[in-house]
Parts: structure tokens; C-alpha cells; sequence
């Protein structure tokens, strides 16, 4: 049981990494307007990201359902509680499901710029939202989970938030503020590493080279900030015998000493993610950042994850009542439930290759203004 | 709980299903009927089958996303309004939602790209490829989220545990290829199908009566008429066996949908109030022209027994879990004794009265007769074609054209109506017997799901003005066709 319990936290990360990544489409459109100076420049970056944007969706729904079939607890006490920015976070990838669609077709009601200002409001607003989320994996959040509830006729709810913000009170919390910064300008960097592969268009990938070093310095600034703090900070343990869960100095940084092979899996990612950047900041002609950089923020953010839920720490701690908080122990499926789940989880190495393969069967030449001429489906 | 803040949940949820509900059918019938369309092109390379093709997936595309986007709203719902179900039952329900994330979103999600983009980037057998992958990836998705529905309908392969306080699966099988999940996969996407169909056919009616791309309209219709007089009887046909299904497991429902207040032997089958066919509501319940089927008074009056065992159950569940805390074995022992034997009853002791399991009678009563009566509308819509179509003697008229055209709006509310019966014929259950909505309802205040329920209704519905304009246009200008 222990074994499957870790196993599905690692998918969990795993899936929450790829869709960190996958927000290259969220950064790529948070800057349309400030990359694209024509007509040509925004249909050319709208129908680059547009080929992607269901991956990045799809990622978030399995992230869900994943979460939903391995630790249920923190799907009914976090979306629950945490009604409203959740539901921001959904609404906002509603606003950009349909844009690229209607975006360029006739007779679209709200006209094109509107559906375009959608593309940015998702690109904003969903990296920080989603990074505030993961931000209250090691800060806390407010919520109380009471299962003898269950045997209230009146009100058997279990799980609830302890204050009427329903979530929003994450927001309040600087630190929660500054991680979302920090994946909005990640996702920033990303995405126009992504344009600058995609896209064979030399003034626009000029223009998106120079915006890299304005998005990479507070990414920096902010990632480390957040970072250093975390693993000084005090942390929540559970103990794996009794399930009580307690406070514990500098927790995050005694995660990384106990589990090097995790320090290691975010230094390398860092590694990967810096070198992406400089390199395409010095180099004029290197347009192949997007992978060093995609797959080092793979690395970051499920080491990160890691190191919130492993080596019995609680991953989603409660500030309202500490022996409310959800780990992997008290919060996940039963054993059967994750050993049928594990086995069909063994199919993911087969998703991924199909998924490659038909990414790369896209993009062998990268996108040009003539395609799109020429392409029967444009957006 | 909040009544306020019950029915705006279930307001929200059924206001985003029934959006849902209108594009996904179409993303299930047309991905089938065009892959048909481009295997016939990969074929014979004709290019006036490449072009038609690509005029209905330019159709499908629009219809997609917003698909997609209410989908994913209507999977977080379930955490977010109903984060109690989310947890009573999550170690069941969240497995389907997890398998269909990994087997069919990315399937679909990763092909369709290939699809609408390949055409001049892959290979003609890849790209034909890449268009079943889609339709299939969509057929998959459909799969898994009707496994789950049909669970909610009837609870099996489970256990309920008391020391985590929610159920256990105990048998996957039992949950994933249970005959209701089955018959319900085959009656939702067939309807799907029928959707498709319908509407292929109709805007190949509309081009006719406009007189323009006669053979892109008749070609259209051949293929979409076929498949659809399939689908339309399969869904007949799935929607006897759903009948036997519900009049076994969930007999409020069928008691609901007919009107039924008194149960009797060799009961009569409702047309509409005033109209009735001797011994066919026995015949299609039983199989028996003889056999019992209960009415709403009887299974009210056995529900007050029920609701008293139900209470048992639950403060036995309350017992079980003192005496644990205490270490008191023995008291925990018949305490869980106790709970197993009223556990079949645990949903009842959260109702107040018996006259709490009735659902609105009115509005499953006509949706059932709208969903079968359009329902056999559909099927002699699809003959009736079919043999315009291909008997020499008969040639399409215009007032033809005009009833295709109507049909498309026809096959929508039947689809719609369908899920009426199945939802609202349901309540007060979440999950059938076991958990009633006013104790699976996430604890919130009842203003927040009134602004997010109207923020949905305003933007769904501003969407699917968008969608259904797009759409006009892009009939209006038409497919692109080779001179």
C-alpha cells in the first residue's frame, strides 16, 4: 500500500510537471500583443499555440481525474472549499477552449479582438491562479475535514472551508502570490521559446528573443525567492504510525537531504530550464531552447512536488486545524482502487510515444505565414 | 442542509450537463460520418470526397471545443458542488473519470490536431488514421464517463467502509462492464449518432432546397441516412433493454415516467394522459404481460420503513466509530453488525419523508414521451430517406428538404429529453439508494453557486449563440469543391 501510495503521488506530480510545461500555450498568448505587431504575427503565434492547446487542456482534465482516483479527499475538501479559485481557474480555460475556434470565423457574436483578449486573460490569470494553488501545497490553506460529520442528518458534509472566502484567502497570502508570479513568467519564457521553434518567422522570432531576458530576470528573482523561503521554513510532518501530523523546522530542506535523488531532479531541471535561457539569450541563431527549458521545468516542478508530498510530509496542510491536513496516507484511494489504477497506468509510456510521434509529425517544418494561405483549417 | 442552496447546485450541474449535452452527440456522430467519408476518399482519391470531408470536420471543429470547455466544468462540479459525493464514493467514481483522461482525452486531443492540420503534413494514410483515432478517442471518452453515470444509476462492485466513512471498490469489472453501463453506452452514443446524422442530413436538405452542390448534398445524405436509420433503431432497441434496467433498479424512476401512482399486474402503457395500451407497460418492464410493476403510492408506502432503516444504519455507523475511538471492541462489533444490516437502506436516513423519494412527476412524464415519440419519428425520418434515395421510381421534393431541415432541432430535444428522464427521474438520489444530493452537496454558501450558475448561463448561452451563427455562415458559404 505504502509503495502505491507514493506511486500515485509521483503520477500526480508527474501529470501537475507536464501541465506546468504544457502552459507554454498560456505564456506564448499572454504575450500576442506584445510579440505580434500585425495581422500575419498574431495568426501565426494564435495558430502555433492553437495546436497545442488541447494538450495542455487534456493534461489538466487527466491532472483531475487522476487526483480524483488516487487521493479523493483532496479533490472533495480543495475544490470544495476552495470554490472560487477553482472555478476562476475553469472559467478561464472555458474563455480560451472556444477562442481559437471562433476567434477568426464569421459571425463569432463578440468579434476577433475580444475572443484574443480571452487567449491573454487565460494566459495570465490561469499560470497564477494554478501556481497559487501549488504555492498552498507547502503554505496551507483554510479548511477542516470532520468524517464523523457523515453521521449529521442535518449536515453531513465532511469537508469544508473554515472561512466564507471560499478559497480566495489564498490570494492574501504573498507567498502564494509570488509562486504564481513566478509560473506566469515562467510560462512567459516558455512560450516564446515555444513561438521561436515553431515559427519560422525571423523578425518575430527578433522580437521574441529580446522579450526573454524581460521575463527571465523576475522568473528568477521570484522562483528563488519563493524557493530559499520554502526550504527555511518550517514544514508539516505526519507521523506514518499514528497519522499525526505536526510541525517541523526547516521540513522542505530535511525532504531534500533525505531524498537527494529529489534535490538532484530539481537541480538538474534548474540546470535545464537556465540553460534554455541563456543560451538563447547570447545566441542569435539557437532556437531550440523550448526542450533544455521545457523538460528542466518538468524536472523543477515534479521535484517540487516530491518533496510537498514524500518522506512523510503532508501535501496539503491545514492552517484552520493542522490534523485536518491531507497526506498521501490519509487522503488516497483504497489499495484496490490504486492497484487497478496502477496497472492502467502502464499505458502512459504508450500515450506519450503516440503523442510524440504525432507532435512531431506536425511540426517537422515549422509553422510559416504561407501555410497558413494555403491550410484548409486555420484559426 | 440549505434547500436554496440543493436546488442551485443541481441547477448548475444540470445547466452545464444539458449544455455539454448539445455539442457532445455531434462530436460523436459526425466524427464517425466523416472517417467514413475520408476512408471512402482514401479509396478512391476522388477529390470531391477529400473536399467533403473537409467541409463537415470544418462543422465538427466549430462544435468541438465548446464540447471540450463545458466537459471539463462538468468534471471539476463534481468537487466542487458535491464534494461530499466526491469523497463517499470518489475511490469508485474517480477511476472511470482518471482511465478516460489517460485512454481517451489525449487520444482525442492528439489526433484531432493531426487531423484538422495534417492534411498537407502526413501521410493520406496516416491523416485518415488520425480522423478515427478522433472519433474513436470521443466513442472511448463516452465509454468511461457512462460507466461512471450508470454507477451513480446502480451502485455495484463496492463496499462500504466504515473506518474511512465511504465505499470501496472491490470488483472492477463489476463496475466497468455492468449490463447498465453497457446498454447505457450504446442508447447514449446511438442518440449521439442520430444527432449526427440528423444534422448532416438536414444541411444536405438545406443545400437542396437551395439548389446548390446537389451531389455533395445527396453523396452527404447516403452516408449520413444509413448511419443514421443504424443508430436510430440501435438506440430503439438499447432503450428496451434500458427499461428492463431501470424498471429492476430504480422502479421510482419508471413509476415517474409514466405516471403510474398504483401498482398492478398487466399495467397499462401511457401514450399521453387519456391514452392507454393495455398490459404494454408490464410487456416492457417484465418482459411479461402479466407482470407487477410498482407505482409511485407503493414504493412511497414502503419508504417509510426504509428511511427508518436508513437512520439505523447511520447512527449504527456513528456507534461503530465512538466505540473504535474507545478501543471498545466489542461495542464496535455490533455496532458494524447492526450497520451491515441495514447498509442497503444507509441513503433513506437522510431523507426527511417518504414523499422526499418522489422526482417531479410532470417533467419525467413528458420528457419521456417527447424522447420516444421523437425517437420513432427518427426512425421513419432515416427510412423514409433512405428510400428516396435509392428507389428510382421516388425523386426528393421541397417540402422533403424543409422536414430534414427541421429534423435537426427534432434529434437535439429527443437526445435532451432522454437525459431529462434519466437525471431528473432519479431524484433524490446522487447514487441510487446510497446517497440522496442533499448529503452529497459540498457545504457552501448558497449565493456563490447562484453567481457561478449565472455566470454559466450567461456565457454558455452567448457560446452557443456564437456556435450557431458560426455555423450558419459556414453552411451559407458552403463547401469548397474541385471544378
Amino acid at each position: 500500500m505504502i509503495f502505491l501510495q507514493h506511486y500515485w503521488w509521483f503520477l500526480v506530480s508527474l501529470l501537475g510537471a507536464l501541465l506546468v510545461f504544457l502552459m507554454f500555450v498560456q505564456g506564448a498568448n499572454s504575450v500576442i500583443f506584445r510579440l505580434g505587431t500585425n495581422e500575419k504575427d498574431y495568426k501565426l503565434i494564435i495558430n502555433s499555440t492553437g495546436r497545442k492547446w488541447e494538450l495542455t487542456f487534456t493534461t489538466l482534465v487527466t491532472f483531475g481525474g487522476a487526483f480524483f482516483a488516487s487521493f479523493p479527499l483532496f479533490y472533495s475538501t480543495s475544490f470544495g472549499g476552495a470554490y472560487w479559485l477553482w472555478m476562476i481557474i475553469l472559467f478561464t480555460f472555458v474563455l480560451q477552449a472556444v477562442s481559437y475556434e471562433f476567434q477568426s470565423k464569421l459571425g463569432n457574436l463578440l468579434g476577433q479582438t475580444t475572443y484574443r483578449r480571452f487567449l491573454v486573460v487565460n494566459g495570465v490569470f490561469a499560470p497564477i491562479l494554478l501556481g497559487g494553488a501549488v504555492a498552498t501545497f507547502f503554505n496551507g490553506s483554510n479548511f477542516i475535514v470532520q468524517k464523523a460529520n457523515i453521521t449529521d442528518l442535518g449536515a453531513p458534509v465532511i469537508s469544508a472551508w473554515a472561512n466564507g472566502s471560499n478559497g480566495l484567502d489564498a490570494l492574501l497570502d504573498p507567498w502564494n502570490l509570488i509562486l504564481g508570479f513566478a509560473v506566469l513568467f515562467l510560462a512567459r519564457i516558455l512560450g516564446i521559446l515555444y513561438l521561436m521553434n515553431n515559427i519560422a518567422d525571423e523578425n518575430l522570432r527578433t522580437r521574441a528573443s529580446a522579450q526573454v531576458l524581460g521575463n527571465a530576470v523576475p522568473f528568477l528573482v521570484l522562483f528563488l525567492a519563493f524557493f530559499i523561503r520554502t526550504l527555511l521554513k518550517d514544514g508539516f510532518a505526519v507521523n506514518p504510525d499514528t497519522g499525526f501530523i505536526s510541525v517541523e523546522p526547516l521540513k522542505y530542506f530535511h525532504n531534500l537531504t533525505d531524498m537527494w535523488y529529489v534535490a538532484l531532479i530539481i537541480l538538474i531541471g534548474v540546470a535545464g530550464v537556465l540553460h534554455g535561457i541563456v543560451r538563447t539569450i547570447i545566441s542569435k541563431t539557437y532556437i531550440r531552447g523550448i526542450w533544455p527549458a521545457g523538460i528542466g521545468t518538468v524536472l523543477v516542478v515534479l521535484g517540487l512536488l516530491l518533496c510537498a508530498g514524500w518522506n512523510n510530509t503532508a501535501y496539503y496542510p491545514s492552517n484552520a486545524d493542522l490534523q485536518s491536513s491531507l497526506t498521501i496516507f490519509n487522503s488516497c484511494s483504497s489499495e484496490f482502487t490504486l492497484r487497478t489504477m496502477a496497472y492502467v497506468s502502464l499505458l502512459i509510456p504508450f500515450v506519450l510515444a503516440y503523442i510524440v510521434y504525432a507532435w512531431r509529425s506536425i511540426d517537422r517544418k515549422p509553422l510559416t505565414a504561407d501555410e497558413l494561405d494555403e491550410n484548409n483549417h486555420t484559426y | 442542509m440549505n434547500i436554496e442552496l440543493i436546488d442551485w447546485s443541481r441547477a448548475q450541474f444540470a445547466l452545464t450537463a444539458m449544455y455539454h449535452w448539445l455539442f457532445v452527440p455531434l462530436t460523436l456522430g459526425l466524427g464517425i460520418i466523416m472517417s467514413i467519408m475520408e476512408t471512402i476518399y482514401h479509396h478512391n482519391s476522388d477529390a470531391f470526397w477529400k473536399s467533403t470531408t473537409q467541409f463537415w470536420q470544418k462543422i465538427f471543429g466549430i462544435n468541438f471545443a465548446i464540447g471540450v470547455a463545458t466537459g471539463i466544468i462538468l468534471e471539476f462540479e463534481f468537487g466542487t458542488n458535491w464534494s461530499n459525493y466526491s469523497w463517499f464514493v470518489g475511490d469508485i467514481f474517480g477511476a472511470p473519470l482518471a482511465i478516460e483522461g489517460i485512454l481517451a482525452f489525449f487520444m482525442e486531443a492528439t489526433f484531432v490536431a493531426v487531423m484538422f492540420f495534417g492534411w498537407e503534413k502526413v501521410s493520406k494514410r496516416f491523416h485518415l488514421t488520425a480522423t478515427w483515432l478522433t472519433a474513436i478517442g470521443a466513442t472511448i471518452s463516452a465509454w468511461w464517463i457512462l460507466v461512471a453515470n450508470s454507477w451513480m444509476q446502480h451502485p455495484t462492485g463496492m463496499e462500504f467502509n466504515p473506518d474511512t466513512v465511504r465505499n470501496e471498490m472491490m470488483d472492477f469489472f463489476a463496475v466497468a462492464l455492468q449490463p447498465t453501463a453497457i446498454v447505457k453506452f450504446f442508447h447514449s452514443v446511438m442518440s449521439g449518432w442520430v444527432v449526427g446524422a440528423a444534422v448532416v442530413t438536414g444541411i444536405s436538405c438545406w443545400f437542396l432546397l437551395k439548389q446548390r452542390h446537389a451531389r455533395f448534398a445527396v453523396s452527404s445524405m447516403k452516408v449520413a441516412a444509413i448511419f443514421g436509420l443504424f443508430a436510430s433503431l440501435t438506440v430503439a432497441f438499447t432503450g428496451d433493454a434500458s427499461g428492463i434496467e431501470v424498471a429492476k433498479q430504480q422502479p421510482m424512476k419508471l413509476a415517474a415516467a409514466e405516471g403510474l401512482r398504483q401498482g398492478s399486474e398487466g399495467a397499462a402503457f401511457s401514450i399521453v394522459p387519456g391514452i392507454e395500451i393495455p398490459k404494454m407497460l408490464s410487456i416492457l418492464a417484465t418482459h411479461d404481460s402479466n407482470g407487477y410493476v410498482p407505482g409511485i403510492n407503493d414504493l412511497v408506502a414502503e419508504g417509510g420503513k426504509r428511511i427508518e432503516n436508513g437512520r439505523k444504519a447511520i447512527a449504527a455507523l456513528g456507534d461503530y466509530r465512538a466505540a473504535k475511538a474507545e478501543g471498545n471492541d466489542a461495542a464496535a462489533v455490533a455496532a458494524r453488525k447492526q450497520l451491515d444490516e441495514y447498509m442497503s437502506d444507509f441513503g433513506y436516513g437522510y431523507l426527511q419523508r417518504p414523499e422526499d423519494l418522489v422526482p417531479p412527476i410532470g417533467l419525467t412524464y413528458w420528457a419521456f414521451r417527447i424522447m420516444t415519440g421523437f425517437g420513432c419519428y427518427l426512425i421513419a425520418f432515416f427510412a423514409a430517406v433512405l428510400l428516396v434515395l435509392y428507389h428510382k421510381k421516388l425523386k426528393l421534393q421541397k417540402w422533403m428538404y424543409v422536414v430534414g431541415f427541421i429534423t435537426i432541432p427534432i434529434s437535439y430535444i429527443a437526445g435532451q429529453a432522454g437525459w431529462i428522464v434519466a437525471e431528473v427521474g432519479r431524484q433524490p438520489w446522487a447514487i441510487q439508494d446510497l446517497l440522496p444530493v442533499n448529503a452529497a452537496i459540498s457545504r457552501l454558501n448558497p449565493t456563490n453557486v447562484k453567481i457561478t450558475f449565472s455566470l454559466f448561463l450567461i456565457f454558455f448561452t452567448i457560446l452557443l449563440i456564437a456556435e450557431i451563427r458560426i455555423l450558419c455562415k459556414a453552411v451559407k458559404n458552403g463547401p469548397e469543391l474541385p471544378d
